[in-house]
């Protein structure tokens, strides 16, 4: 007992102390662990970006590269060069950036529309299901470059399988198309980025699948619903919060393209297949102009951002209507 | 204080992960012994194959001197990447082989030693050089920044079979190359007068640029500005655009050949009778199954009324030594002794170049005919390209779009002397938007 009154006061004493020391010991654990997270995000993210805009505003070329915070403050000539729609620079940025929204159009729609045949394919349960979901996610497992360079074998137009296909043995064209330059190269590089991608789409939507109950299939089954019926009314909705990200990060992915136009162009890029990120690319790296480049990334990035920010509102106000 | 312990603790790991990425130059090795970090570019058949040969020739060089050489070999899509890199971050090799043609461009960014009088005296003086060769090396009344280390040169190599068996001789003018690769040209059979490796940007604004030297043109003007639409330039161009359009002397697949060993291919198989190519062609040409005396070479001909009869740019590689070196002297000594005779000679032969000191006897072939012809385009009928620090960008652009009017033809489509003017205003504002 003698105890209990002696461990009895400081009870009290602690509750009314001032509120600095009412926090729990190990308050600070969860801020700590998120310390090294920040720092690398800081490091990592931001700090380049913010370095990135801050070069658009700089004449950064070979003269000043190796101390590049001597190149001289250009305000915003950058951005008039590459906004200048009637100049050589500026025409050819437009051209590009038309091209890369036709091709993310193309593809993310491509893409979407075969992996969710597929998912809805192999939704129900028969034999050799896996086998076949292994077979879809192959050119996703591939490493980019080695898939991409075998499209760019396949397309070439005195050795490649695509036209020895279609020439020689099926005798659908008479001549031997060129795939990799000219005007059809627009048409390859769509072909080669949604067989990249279609995957990914299968994937998430077959993930998300999962999470669509039976009775419901089996409740409009009763009703006489027909496939495209159920499809439509339970698949589609079931599958709207999957679908509200896959369809912006594929989006993202697909416009910001550097890999597919780079491996399987290499150097030579045709009119035809001037993706937006490649042409950046080209506009700083080839040419050491790394201001121009910096800028028109930066105009990139406000497009991106505007369009997923317009994408989210949009459909956020629409599923709170709903 | 804890949490601020745990972020002090958390910094240095950051900069260490982050600093990890970049090769350092971390030359200093124990007993107060000097070790240089060499960058060299891909010469031989391989990465390996250039290692195999450099090393022994390097140790030679330690051996000699006591300084050490940390060697690593480049391939040529990465070196310009390389070396933008090592300038901008400071983390840079002390000796780095450049393509000759970069050699102004880079010098303006003012990361490389200038090799003055002193400098030169040291690596054994300008006069060993061949004259046009140590123009490469800067831009004109400034000193230096690199010096030549492996030459080459362009020459049409012909198929002597195929030519005797037409009754032709080899040509001497541009007209006559042309009506000989019309006589040789087959497509029933798939044989060409000629194969060009119209895909190559690289390839296409050497032509370019040959061309329309030829004609008297010049690329840029006194100040440094792209001159592009001057006729002589579009003339020249639309001239070699012939060969595929007008002339029909060249395979349209050739387009899409963005590399010169698949023209260099062809040529060996039989499947065109002359390809323009740089004097490393021969190992390639024997590897495809040509033997050294099927073939001949003579320099790349002008039109019979040119003003120039230049045939060839001065193509090669540049040595280069950078100026944050901890080592300037010994990295002088090791240039020294990569352009001295004897290395010359020793390295000659495997990377099929061209000496670059004035009486040094060409070692890259055992044929005396091949060796004098190269010999004497290198020496005597070569232009360096524009020595302007905007000349890297005259290489992309004009040769891009080069690249685009080939695959127009390719496709059915014609390019008139009027597309060229346009493609070349384009190309031209492009670099002007940069140039400033």
């Amino acid at each position: 007992m003698a105890t209990t009154t002696s461990t009895a006061p400081p009870v009290p004493a602690a509750r009314t102390a001032p509120g600095r020391r009412r926090r729990r010991s190990g308050w600070w654990l969860p801020y700590a662990l998120l310390v090294p997270a920040v720092l690398l995000e800081v490091v990592i993210h931001l700090v380049p970006m913010l370095t990135g805009i801050w070069i658009s505003f700089t004449q950064l070329t070979r003269f000043f590269i190796r101390d590049w915070t001597s190149a001289p403050f250009v305000g915003l000539r950058n951005y008039q060069v590459a906004l200048d729609f009637d100049g050589a620079v500026g025409r050819a940025l437009l051209s590009s950036f038309a091209i890369t929204c036709a091709y993310t159009v193309l593809v993310v729609g491509t893409a979407w529309v075969l992996g969710m045949a597929a998912a809805v394919a192999l939704q129900r349960p028969f034999r050799g299901r896996s086998l076949f979901r292994t077979l879809f996610l192959v050119p996703y497992a591939l490493p980019v470059y080695a898939g991409i360079v075998t499209w760019n074998f396949m397309l070439q137009r005195d050795t490649g399988v695509i036209n020895q296909l279609l020439v020689e043995d099926l005798g659908v064209l008479d001549e031997r198309p060129f795939w990799l330059i000219g005007g059809h190269a627009f048409a390859s590089i769509v072909i080669v980025a949604t067989w990249r991608l279609w995957p990914f789409a299968f994937l998430m939507l077959t993930a998300g699948l999962q999470s669509v109950p039976d009775d419901l299939y089996e409740a409009a089954a009763m009703d006489g619903a027909h496939a495209f019926r159920s499809w439509w009314s339970i698949t589609l909705p079931m599958l709207r919060p999957v679908n509200l990200v896959l369809v912006l990060v594929m989006f993202l992915w697909v416009f910001n393209d550097f890999n597919t136009p780079y491996v399987l162009f290499g150097t030579s890029q045709p009119p035809a297949g001037d993706l937006i990120s490649f042409h950046i690319y080209n506009a700083s790296f080839l040419t050491w102009n790394f201001g121009a480049g910096a800028a028109m990334s930066v105009l990139l990035l406000l497009f991106l951002l505007l369009v997923t920010g317009i994408y989210l509102i949009a459909l956020n106000r629409r599923s709170r209507r709903a | 204080m804890k949490l601020r312990h745990l972020a002090a603790a958390s910094v240095p790991v950051l900069l260490l992960a982050a600093c990890s990425g970049g090769g350092g130059d971390d030359s200093a090795s124990g007993d107060g012994d000097v070790t240089l970090t060499y960058w060299a570019s891909n010469q031989g058949t391989s990465l390996d194959n250039d290692k195999e040969v450099l090393t022994p020739v390097l140790e030679q060089f330690t051996e000699d001197t006591g300084i050490g050489v940390d060697l690593e070999v480049i391939g040529w899509s990465d070196l310009q990447t390389r070396i933008q890199t090592a300038v901008t971050s400071g983390q840079a090799p002390d000796v780095v082989n450049i393509g000759n043609t970069w050699a102004v461009s880079l010098q303006a960014t003012g990361a490389f030693l200038p090799l003055d009088d002193a400098a030169m005296d040291a690596i054994g003086g300008s006069d060993k050089f061949v004259e046009t060769a140590l123009e490469t090396g800067g831009a004109p009344d400034t000193d230096p920044t690199s010096v030549p280390l492996y030459g080459l040169a362009y020459g049409l190599y012909y198929n002597k079979a195929m030519f005797e068996e037409a009754g032709l001789q080899p040509p001497t003018t541009w007209e006559e190359m042309v009506s000989a690769a019309q006589s040789l040209t087959d497509p029933a059979t798939g044989v060409y007068g000629m194969a060009l490796a119209a895909g190559s940007y690289t390839e296409n604004n050497h032509f370019a640029f040959i061309n329309a030297t030829q004609n008297g043109a010049e690329l840029f003007d006194a100040d440094g500005n792209p001159t592009f639409t001057e006729d002589g330039v579009v003339d020249g161009i639309v001239r070699y655009l012939d060969l595929m359009q007008a002339d029909d002397v060249v395979n349209p697949a050739n387009a899409q050949y963005d590399n010169a060993s698949l023209a260099v291919a062809d040529f060996a198989t039989g499947k065109a009778a002359m390809i323009l190519n740089q004097n490393n062609a021969n190992a390639t040409i024997e590897a495809n199954g040509m033997a050294s005396d099927a073939y001949g070479v003579v320099p790349f001909p002008a039109p019979a009324d040119a003003e120039s009869d230049v045939a060839s740019h001065v193509a090669g590689i540049n040595i280069s030594v950078f100026g944050n070196t901890e080592h300037p002297d010994e990295a002088l000594q090791l240039v020294e002794y990569m352009t001295s005779e004897d290395v010359q000679t020793t390295l000659g032969k495997p990377f099929s170049s061209l000496p670059v000191l004035k009486d040094a006897k060409a070692a890259f072939t055992d044929d005396p005919e091949l060796a004098e012809t190269f010999t004497q385009i290198y020496n005597e009928r070569s232009a360096p390209l524009p020595l302007v620090p905007a000349e890297d960008q005259f290489e992309t652009t004009v040769g891009q779009a080069m690249n685009r009017m080939f695959a127009t033809i390719a496709t059915g489509g014609t390019v008139t002397e009027d597309d060229v003017r346009e493609a070349m205003q384009t190309a031209q504002d492009q670099v002007q938007a940069s140039v400033g």
